[in-house]
């Protein structure tokens, strides 16, 4: 036994368990081919869990801060990107790749620009009055999300809105008998790069290593001389982004959109940070691949248990590991 | 002393939360050597050093560093102006290998060689386990890792918060050498409840009992007054050998 979880560690240890999950799907399903489609899908729809949650994570690692607004800087990403599709609809269309990039590009340039911005506006007029007051955290962040929710409702209406998808990220492949969707091997890409992006500046740069340390412990950062204020602003702006960019890339894979997909992924996003451990997006990574892979799973193998799902993984992480399962270092 | 003391704390009340904890705290530190605050558990020592650090605010009182006010001072301009402080915990950040820890406590992040050799013969465990991560060192070696981050750069005023709690007698006799070193080029103020280490390094003492100050003078006078430590400190030399 005790050799058995030395090779597991040696081995990666709790970064197996997506590999363990795919596996026993893999059993389970029988059938490859769908296997494969659905493990893409799972994939996919985990790297956009994980930017949604990723800067969540860091903004309550770093300064324990409880945002429930967080969920409107997705709403307005998708609906950014929706409306910025639409606008460039020529290009979507066209049958050129330039254009199709240059498209896509923008729309997401959009929504992440926003997301930098109101970031920045939600951090100073509304996040930093209540530092250090869950309560009031709770209170003001959700008022907050309120006021959100009915400005998309003012500004796009109540109606489902459908959500063009350029050319060439429309259809599959066909590989032998398995179909992979290419917007899903896109969204799963370009979360990808974006983790490593993020792991890059956490761990190699000096801002990184502020971050880090700051997580840890924030009084001892600013006793060395640094003012982890400005340092949590700027945390809270580029996570604010990255949720406004998965809810863009999550506008493009659902294909119709509703003011409230942002509070319907919330949950999701809740459940990754808390079964990954707060603070470290390594540990958001690992929890947004199992919450995405699980769904898709129970989704095909038992349907009417796809809603229950994440909530019983939650469950049962956080019995065997009260912090998560790849929590930062707290002293 | 007519030479203007490097820190000087007047008339000082910290409250934390509802609890008045620090009532009237008055002491001078001299510019240079150690200066050692004293007191039983509970006393307000490490209140003391958080209010001067701007990590608690003082209610009343004013709080000078070189003749200039700190009392409402943001922690990081306090840092900056020159003190370093190291807390009774430690404050090591675990998750970061010892270098990193050693390149936050630098204002650009390089290393001056000389003082990095220095510290690496002060305390030889943090050049071997340099690339490690701090989490892993032994509760000795993490205090010298807090005392090395302090001196990494020159500060004027260090602060130091019990470090010899818990530690071997072994590493508090290098400790005692280092401390030594460091009060050459820097002033310490430090909260101690080792008498011996506390005798052999301080020249002044305060002694803070219940958030007053109950004593304030020479250390040599304290340590030949057996009757004034029992008192004060409800200890005596022998027992806490
Ligand atoms: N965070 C806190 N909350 C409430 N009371 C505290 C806190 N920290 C310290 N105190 C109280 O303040 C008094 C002084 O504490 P402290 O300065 O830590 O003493 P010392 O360092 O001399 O042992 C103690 O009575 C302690 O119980
Ligand atoms: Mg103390």
């Amino acid at each position: 036994m005790e050799r058995l979880q030395q090779t597991v560690a040696r081995m990666g240890g709790v970064n197996l368990l997506p590999v363990a999950v795919a596996l026993a799907a893999l059993i389970a399903i029988g059938a490859p081919a769908t296997w494969v489609t659905l493990t893409v899908a799972g994939l996919a729809m985990g790297m956009m869990i994980f930017l949604m949650a990723s800067g969540l994570s860091l903004v309550f690692g770093l300064m324990d801060v409880l945002n429930f607004g967080h969920s409107a800087f997705i709403s307005f990403g998708a609906f950014i990107a929706a409306s910025t599709l639409a606008l460039l609809s020529g290009w979507v269309a066209a049958d050129s790749l330039l254009y199709n990039l240059l498209a896509l590009g923008i729309a997401i340039s959009a929504a992440g620009l926003f997301g930098l911005v109101a970031g920045w506006f939600f951090e100073v007029v509304i996040v930093k009055p209540v530092y250090q007051d869950h309560l009031r955290q709770i209170l003001i962040t959700m008022g907050a999300l309120i006021v959100a929710e009915q400005l998309i409702l003012a500004i796009w209406g109540g109606s489902p809105l459908s959500v063009p998808r350029p050319a060439f990220l429309q259809g599959s492949w066909l590989i032998g008998d398995t179909t992979i969707e290419i917007y899903r091997v896109f969204a799963f890409l370009l979360g990808f790069v974006a983790f490593l992006g993020l792991r890059y500046t956490l761990k190699s740069t000096r801002i990184g290593l502020l971050i880090r340390a700051g997580v840890e412990n924030r009084e001892m950062v600013e006793s060395l001389g640094f003012r982890i204020d400005r340092l949590f602003a700027g945390v809270f702006m580029v996570g604010s982004a990255l949720a406004a960019i998965g809810g863009a890339m999550w506008a493009g894979y659902e294909t119709l959109i509703t003011p409230d997909l942002g509070a319907e992924m919330m949950v999701l996003v809740f459940i990754v940070v808390i079964i990954g451990g707060l603070g470290s997006i390594e540990g958001s990574l690992l929890g947004a691949l199992l919450v995405g892979l699980t769904g898709n799973y129970v989704g095909f193998l038992a349907p009417k248990l796809a809603l229950a799902s994440n909530m019983i993984l939650m469950m049962v992480i956080l019995l065997w590991r009260p912090q998560g399962l790849r929590p930062a270092v707290r002293t | 002393m007519s030479a203007t003391p490097i820190l000087s704390l007047s008339g000082v009340k910290t409250d934390i939360a509802q609890y008045h904890v620090l009532h009237d705290v008055s002491f001078d530190v001299p510019e240079g050597g150690v200066h050692v605050l004293l007191g039983r558990n509970g006393a307000g020592k490490t209140t003391t050093l958080r209010t001067i650090m701007g990590l608690w605010q003082a209610r009343a009182g004013t709080i000078r560093f070189r003749g200039q006010e700190i009392t409402a001072a943001h922690t990081t301009e306090i840092a900056r102006m020159g003190i370093a402080y190291v807390p009774e915990n430690m404050g090591i950040f675990g998750g970061l290998t010892v270098e990193e820890n050693m390149r936050l406590a630098s204002h650009d992040g390089t290393f001056d060689p000389d003082r990095l050799s220095r510290i690496h013969t002060l305390f030889p465990a943090m050049k071997q386990f340099w690339a490690k991560p701090a989490g892993a060192l032994s509760g000795g070696q993490k205090q010298m890792l807090a005392i090395s981050r302090a001196i990494i750069e020159r500060r004027d005023l260090i602060l130091i918060d019990e470090p010899t709690k818990g530690l071997a007698p072994a590493i508090i006799a290098a400790m005692i050498e280092a401390f030594r070193e460091i009060a050459t080029e820097s002033t310490i103020l430090l909260v101690e409840q080792n008498f011996n280490f506390a005798r052999s390094l301080g020249r002044g003492v305060t002694v803070i009992d219940d958030g007053r100050v109950a004593h304030d003078g020479q250390m040599d006078a304290l340590a030949d007054d057996s009757a004034l430590q029992t008192r004060l400190l409800s200890l005596s030399l022998d027992q806490h050998q």
